[in-house]
């Protein structure tokens, strides 16, 4: 007999058994296992599904942002630009005043620097002319020159004016010292009595004198005492037209003059000390 | 010759006794509770797992799928009595390779005893899901007269589960043994190749006609399609 019913039941047992243990250790926890990977892989899909459309949310509103900021910034840009193009105007139109005022100041230098050298041209050729004209009257001085001189010196001395007269007379009169008469060459004897007489018949009074030689004065004659003077010499002249064409330059120097300065008549002076 | 190893008794006691089936059973039983013990004992349910596991799994879902696929709608339901069918079987015939090795399935008791089982749960899953009485329904339909027809159907096809099986273990047994004599070596080693091949053909067949009768017995399957109304 192939059958064995002891065996048939034993391994219908035993096939239970075999059942029972597999769902307990095979079927249930690998079922198990597939089941929370699948419910795992579910919630991992939804969530990069949910992380997506969060995704997509940030970049429509990245984008938004974007667009924005690119207008915000174009809207800047421009502004910028127009700032910057008032700004060169103003820039450029300083610019072009300081240029104007450096140039306006440079010319005015330059013309000061000309106004300087003309004025110094100027001054320099009056020195050459006095200096040539003082070297030639001196040249040309001579004990005739000093005789006219005299001359002319006492017929001053007789026709002096009332109060100046009056002043040298006191002068003359109230000196402790002798008047001092000064000149280029020594005066001859009849000069020195010439100019004594005049000087007495003048003043009706024994003027005291001394006389001294003295080149500086180019050609004339000078009378002074107790602080009163009465000259005459070719040096004043000189000396007065020197000081009346310094006037003139020093006028033309100023730019606003308009009227020019009459030279003036060169007289021989009479000053008080 | 012996033709089943029900005939190697390593113990007896009266009524009782221990023989090679049993004990090759045993042997199996421990083997498959064991491993499945030491794989599912760490399972993984991320997306790293074991080389193990992944092999447990594919024939799990693979099982399961098949079920499924005969037109048990609720494939968990079955997984343990038609799966643990496939995997006895498929294992017990692999494991012809080994030398000294005597299948349980080349015994008769045992396929009987698998055959009853199929036979008893036939009924049961049918009265669970549709009751007694449905169930009883099932035996007078599409008439009455088919009652008896229903009856020896379901006794024969118990009676084939059970030959079928042993049939083909035991001739596979058989047929080595006999090449073994005839032609050493060489022969034998195809045919074990051949046995092995109808080892799984037979446990896929064993596990496939329960299902397609635990699915003819329920009414848990795929409603057939309604037919297209005439225009």
């Amino acid at each position: 007999m192939l059958i064995d019913w002891f065996t048939v039941g034993a391994q219908a047992l035993n096939f239970l058994v075999l059942v029972w243990l597999l769902k307990r250790f095979l079927y249930k926890p690998i079922l198990d296992a597939i089941e929370a990977r699948e419910k795992r892989i579910a919630a991992e899909l939804a969530d990069a599904a949910a992380k997506e459309g969060e995704a997509q949310k940030e970049r429509d509103e990245f984008q938004h942002k974007n667009e924005e900021f690119d207008q915000q910034r174009a809207a800047l840009l421009g502004k910028a630009t127009d700032e910057a193009k008032v700004e060169r105007q103003r820039l450029i139109d300083e610019a072009r005043q300081a240029a104007d005022a450096l140039g306006a100041k440079r010319q005015e230098a330059l013309r000061n620097d000309a106004q300087e050298l003309n004025q110094a041209i100027s001054r320099r050729t009056q020195q050459e002319v006095f200096a040539i004209a003082r070297k030639a009257l001196t040249d040309l001085a001579s004990t005739s020159l000093e005789e006219r001189l005299g001359e002319v010196f006492t017929r001053r001395l007789r026709t002096m004016d009332g109060k100046a007269k009056e002043c040298l007379g006191e002068a003359l009169k109230t000196a402790s010292q002798p008047a001092l008469v000064r000149s280029v060459f020594d005066l001859p004897e009849e000069q020195r009595a010439a100019i004594q007489n005049a000087l007495n018949e003048t003043f009706s009074a024994e003027i005291r004198l001394r006389f001294e030689t003295a080149p500086d004065l180019v050609s004339g004659i000078e009378l002074s005492t107790n602080g009163q003077k009465v000259a005459w010499s070719i040096a004043d002249y000189l000396a007065s037209m020197e000081k009346g064409v310094s006037e003139l330059l020093k006028e033309k120097a100023r730019p606003d003059a308009t009227t020019e300065p009459k030279p003036e008549e060169s007289k021989p002076e009479t000053t008080s000390q | 010759m012996r033709l089943s190893p029900d005939e190697m008794i390593f113990w007896q006691h009266g009524f009782l006794k221990l023989n090679a089936t049993i004990v090759f059973t045993w042997a199996l039983m421990l083997v498959m509770a064991v491993g499945s013990k030491l794989v599912t004992r760490k399972l993984s349910t991320g997306l790293e797992h074991s080389h193990w596991q992944n092999l447990l799994e594919i024939i799990v879902s693979g099982i399961e799928k098949q079920i499924e696929d005969v037109g048990l709608r609720n494939p968990k339901k079955y997984l343990g009595f038609l799966g643990t069918l496939f995997l006895f079987v498929a294992m017990a015939n692999l494991c012809t390779v080994i030398p000294f090795y005597e299948p349980p399935t080349g015994s008769l008791s045992t396929t009987a005893a698998l055959a009853l089982c199929v036979f008893v749960a036939v009924p049961l899953f049918g009265i669970l899901d549709q009751g007694l009485g449905g169930y009883l329904k099932s035996y007078i339909e599409p008439t009455v007269i088919m009652l008896p027809f229903n009856i020896i159907s379901e006794l024969s096809r118990t009676l084939a589960l059970a030959v079928r099986l042993f049939g083909n273990m035991m001739s596979g047994v058989m047929i080595i043994g006999i090449l073994l004599t005839i032609t050493p070596l060489l022969f034998p080693i195809v045919m074990t190749a051949l046995g092995l091949l109808t080892g799984m053909v037979q446990a896929y067949i064993f596990s496939i006609l329960a299902a397609v009768y635990i699915a003819a017995a329920t009414r848990d399957r795929d409603p057939k399609p309604e037919p297209a109304p005439n225009t």
